[in-house]
């Protein structure tokens, strides 16, 4: 077994494996087909400081090599939260991480105030990037003054490690990220969903509810790569990569590209045991390129 | 019964008629703890354009071999894919999802009915039914004689009922307009799954009727055990998972405008 083990700030992950919020649920209902334990950390559904009943269905579309989705943060708010989901994914022994979203700078506080309260949270990633709500989501990942702002005031109530998720919808993202770095940002991790669209031709009608969404899948992962690259060389903070990941290959490109740690999530959807499957995959190559630690993948990228 | 992700053994692929297939799947769990109603997540080889998984009811059981069955209907690409699968082959299932139907209790009478490949789960139902001491009807819509299937292995379960939309087998028309609905049969409980509009119609005879109903939706879902949170149905209760929470509903939970 090679040394997998790889930090981000403040956190140890026994593995650089993660699950991207919203495609994980709260991890327990994973249990029967994997050992959550077994994972570098993972990424609870994005919670908010009030519940939200999401948006209509329909709220998904298939499309080649992908998905589209427009939940719309469905979840029960922190209280809910904190009574009901916190008491039982506290006992995993894995990085729990909370997904922070708000409609505005006071709610992101608010709720970030409650969440670090939680002894068991080991951290907090801060959603600026959910395009699928009518206020504040990706309104703050896609303006470098809004992004920076919020990370701040985020950065004032809470002393444990913060890691910012990015939106691939934007000119410049490693722009954004050097703009939340200097505000206090650990890590960023990126991409989250690349706004898209689907038309039904014989009805003209869009698919989705809210006629567009976010698209995720193997379809965004050349571009995801790309992007992960540029802000690598962009920050000194650890990079965290995500966007299509389906194998342990895509975990590793993502790895040389500069991510300290990837995040894998529509492919739960296909294959409920693709994380732990990826754990090993990246174990057996290490072992075949002589990789005593991860951590010299880490942005190995040969030019 | 705990969830599960196997490749499966294809035990048979049996062509109904032109569009429907059964195909049958050696388990290496106890099939006897599925629940009729319950669904299975199948991933589809050999098809590109086919990213997520495609569900399917539990067509039926087999307690002495150990199978159960899949009624697929080929509507697209993914579904004309797995109607080509042959015996030997493997399938990879995600099982047993979502819950299912009440089953009656002794002597209770009750009515399934079934429009389209949404006869599918009735099979499974009208089994562990009349395994309890109920007494099954089945009633079974669909466009035309040529589309009804299976009419034989229902009759093993009780009173099989039929309508066609263009008269060609049984009464002509759609299920509500079967005399069944007449109200001189009664019933304790009415299982229904099929066409959105056609499942309206029949929780609105229902009520009509006073009846205990429950259907069985199927709204679009990624991943099939509650985490992706795409195939919501609006209830009393707010937003629910059709995949967890469903697929089967009463209908008085459904927020329904019938």
């Amino acid at each position: 077994m090679a040394n997998l083990e790889v930090k981000i700030h403040d956190l140890v992950l026994k593995n650089p494996v993660m699950t991207a919020s919203g495609t994980f649920g709260n991890g327990y209902e994973f249990d029967d087909f994997i050992d959550v334990n077994s994972l570098g950390g993972i990424l609870l559904k994005g919670t908010t400081l009030y519940h939200r009943e999401g948006n209509d269905y329909p709220r998904m579309a298939e499309t080649p090599s992908g998905m589209l989705n427009a939940v719309g943060l469905q979840n029960k708010g922190i209280d809910y939260f904190c009574e009901h989901i916190y008491p039982k994914v506290k006992e995993y022994n894995t990085n729990i991480i909370v997904n922070v979203n708000g409609s505005t700078i006071e709610e992101y506080i608010a709720l970030t105030e409650r969440v670090n309260e939680l002894e068991y949270i080991a951290a907090i990633e801060l959603n600026i990037s959910c395009p699928n709500v009518k206020q504040g989501g990706m309104a703050f990942g896609t303006s470098c003054p809004m992004a920076e702002q919020v990370t701040k005031e985020v950065r004032k109530v809470y002393d444990k490690t913060l890691i910012v998720k990015l939106s691939p919808n934007v000119t410049n993202i490693a722009e954004i990220a050097k703009g939340v770095e200097s505000q206090g940002a650990n890590a960023v991790s990126l991409v989250n969903t690349f706004l898209g669209m689907a038309v039904n031709a014989e009805t003209r009608k869009p698919v989705l509810s809210t006629i567009t969404g976010g698209l995720s899948g193997p379809a965004i992962k050349p571009i995801a790569l790309r992007m992960v690259w540029q802000v690598a060389q962009a920050v000194q903070i650890p990079v965290i990569g995500m966007g299509g990941i389906a194998s342990a290959t895509d975990a590793i490109e993502f790895m040389i590209a500069g991510a300290s740690a990837v995040q894998i999530g529509t492919t739960n959807f296909v294959d409920p045991q693709v994380t732990t499957k990826i754990v090993d995959g990246i174990n057996n190559y290490c072992e075949r390129h002589n990789f005593k630690s991860i951590n010299q993948l880490i942005g190995s990228l040969q030019l | 019964m705990k969830k599960e992700v196997s490749d499966l053994l294809v035990t048979g692929n049996r062509k109904l008629n032109h569009d429907n297939f059964l195909i049958e799947l050696k388990a290496a769990t106890q099939v006897a703890e599925m629940h009729p109603g319950q669904f299975v997540n199948v991933k589809v080889d050999n098809s590109p354009d086919t990213y997520l998984r495609r569900p399917l009811s539990i067509h039926d059981i087999n307690e002495s071999s150990n199978t159960f069955s899949l009624l697929v209907k080929v509507v697209g690409e993914g579904t004309k894919q797995l109607s080509l699968i042959k015996e030997g082959e493997t399938l990879n299932v995600v099982f047993p999802l979502g819950n299912g139907f009440k089953i009656p209790a002794k002597d209770e009478k009750i009515l399934l009915v079934g429009g389209g490949v949404g006869i599918a789960p009735m099979m499974h139902m009208a089994r562990e039914s009349v395994k309890n001491g109920a007494e099954v009807h089945i009633l079974l819509g669909a466009r035309s004689k040529i589309d009804h299937i299976l009419l034989d292995e229902f009759k093993d379960f009780g009173y099989v009922h039929i309508t066609t939309d263009d008269g060609t087998l049984g009464t002509k028309g759609f299920v509500v307009d079967h005399a069944v609905f007449s109200g001189k049969e009664t019933f304790n409980r009415i299982h229904c799954c099929g066409p959105e509009p056609m499942m309206k119609a029949v929780a609105r005879m229902a009520k009509r009727m006073n009846t205990e109903c429950e259907v069985s939706l199927e709204n679009m879902m990624a991943c099939g055990f509650g985490v992706c949170l795409c195939c919501v149905t609006k209830t009393t209760e707010g937003n629910k998972c059709v995949c967890t929470e469903g697929p089967v509903f009463n209908i008085n939970d459904l927020e329904w405008q019938i």
